[in-house]
């Protein structure tokens, strides 16, 4: 590990060097295992955060109290500390600017890691695919990346972000104050005639809301590929 | 079937199927032994809490393929799954001629 | 050198004195969830657990309020999952597999648990006898929650969960031994967690 960087109080980004890095694509995920002195091994995916830069490669990880892995990554490892992961896995739940949009992306807390790698990829090569994005966490402290969200969409006509938060919102918020639901994908959601992409990523109850949301609105369940990280809360 | 809070998509087998069969294999389609549906890997509802990993088709819920890993050994049933289809790589590419 | 995290210990809980746990386990605080699909929700009044015997006749069958009239036990035992944790001390409520075969007539060696949702592990006879096995439908005071396999399911302490059948619906009693949902696919035969029996050719 070469950097890290608190993205919020339980959030930690991982930048990683890793020898012989082949490459990946928006979306993909390594999985990371640990190995404790006596030989007990705990293993865990966790998504990318960047697109393909050499050796580099971040992941963003949120501390769970009760985790088995994530307290350690986030919370005990050091720079110049080394941990195993193997990867790029995934070639289903990947977008890149070639493949066209428009493109849908809705993420529920740290579902937003992949998608991130996604919209960086797009920034990068300045594409203009027209991109939404929703993000839905609990509080204003948990929206992970918004600074740099923020500053993307009002640089740009065709990327454009919109805040849910489930469970408070500071004075003055302009953003949802609720859960995800039907009424606010059928704001932010393109039409189904447009025949957008969609991504969503996000804890497994997440991800089936959003889903039949979107179904319920018309766009077909093709269109919609989606990454469960599985409970609410779970690593 | 019923909703579960604990299922993932067939993205959480790729690391282990691509470990296994050295290709990822969460793009390729699956046609279901039980209902005839055909949809990616990556579709699947994977229960990955359990002695193995068991991965369900998601239209009838059927087991499509288990997994069990000890440290030196892996056991794969991919009964479940009537047929498996997926691009071929590209051959290696040949030295220019001269 | 295998490669090693500094540091690493996971959830695991400091080892408490006093209780003995088999080689490779060690203790946990919460009771883990460990699930190959999605949990079943047959209702109680179509519920119904069976003992087949081994010419596949219907050797005995209880509704859920038969099973629940059966004289019950609170067998308190320890639990040792092959995924290697393991709880002391749990508290169960449930009928001795001794009362449910009590009329029944059989010259099998072997059984089959089977269970909603598909699963089934297998046993020898005698490793469900003479106290050593029951059908479970409370814990820790509570009715059996279905994310642990209620209404009901196996307890067989002495063998690694897995052989624990949750969401039991009947014994199929055999001639012959017939691998089961894990036993199948590289999970032992047996599975005695003090022999360290956890995959075939242990």
């Amino acid at each position: 590990m070469v950097a890290t960087l608190d993205e919020t109080p339980t959030v930690r980004t991982l930048s990683l060097r890793v020898p012989d890095w082949p490459g990946h694509l928006p979306g993909q995920h390594v999985d990371i295992r640990l190995t404790a002195p006596d030989g007990y091994t705990a293993q865990r995916g966790y998504s990318i955060a960047t697109p393909a830069n050499g050796e580099r490669i971040d992941v963003t990880v949120e501390r769970l109290e009760d985790g088995e892995v994530s307290p350690y990554l986030n919370g005990e490892l050091v720079v110049g500390d080394q941990i195993e992961l193997r990867g790029p896995i995934g070639g289903y739940f990947v977008w890149e600017p070639s493949r066209g949009g428009p493109v849908l992306l809705v993420a529920g807390g740290t579902g937003v890691v992949p998608l991130m790698a996604m919209v960086r990829e797009r920034a990068r090569r300045a594409s203009t695919v027209p991109v939404r994005l929703l993000l839905s966490a609990r509080t204003f402290a948990d929206l992970v990346y918004r600074d740099e969200l923020d500053r993307l969409a009002a640089a740009d006509d065709g990327f454009s972000v919109t805040y849910a938060l489930t469970r408070g919102a500071p004075a003055g918020w302009t953003g949802h104050r609720r859960r995800v639901d039907e009424a606010m994908l059928a704001e932010i959601a393109w039409p189904v005639e447009a025949g957008a992409q969609t991504f969503v990523c996000g804890s497994t109850p997440f991800v089936e809301a959003v889903t039949s949301g979107l179904v319920a609105l018309g766009h077909p369940a093709a269109s919609i590929r989606t990454e469960r990280y599985g409970a609410a809360g779970a690593s | 079937m019923t909703s579960d809070p604990h299922y993932l998509d067939g993205n959480a087998l790729g690391g282990l199927l691509g470990e296994v069969f050295a290709a990822d294999l969460t793009t390729a389609t699956a046609t279901c032994a039980g209902c005839g549906s055909v949809a990616p890997v990556a579709v699947m509802h994977v229960y990955v809490d359990a002695p193995g990993a068991v991965g369900r088709c998601a239209t009838c819920g059927i087991v499509h393929v288990r997994v069990v890993q000890s440290a030196e050994r892996t056991w794969l049933d991919l009964r479940g799954i009537r047929a498996l289809e997926m691009p071929r790589l590209p051959p290696p590419t040949s030295p220019p001629r001269p | 050198m295998a490669f090693v995290s500094p540091g690493f210990r996971g959830r695991r809980s400091e080892q408490r004195g006093g209780g003995l746990i088999p080689p490779g386990q060690h203790l946990v605080d919460d009771f883990p969830v460990l699930s190959a699909g999605p949990t079943p929700e047959t209702p109680l009044d179509e519920w119904d657990f069976t003992v087949v015997d081994e010419a596949g006749a219907t050797a005995a069958r209880w509704t859920w309020d038969e099973l629940r009239a059966l004289p019950a036990e609170q067998p308190t035992v320890d639990i040792h999952c092959v995924t290697s944790w393991s709880k002391l001390g749990t508290a169960w409520e449930g009928v001795s597999v001794d009362t449910l075969l009590d009329d029944v007539e059989t010259s099998a060696d072997f059984a089959v648990a089977f269970c909603d949702g598909d699963y089934t592990t297998n046993l020898p006879l005698e490793d469900l006898i003479d106290g050593r096995a029951w059908v479970v439908w409370g814990y820790e005071g509570d009715p059996l929650e279905p994310e642990h396999g209620g209404p009901a399911r196996l307890l067989v302490p002495h063998l690694y969960f897995w052989k624990s059948a949750k969401w039991l619906r009947g014994l199929r009693l055999t001639d012959e031994d017939e691998p089961g949902f894990w036993e199948g696919l590289g999970y032992h035969n047996y599975g005695d967690p003090w022999r360290e029996q956890r995959y075939w050719g242990d």
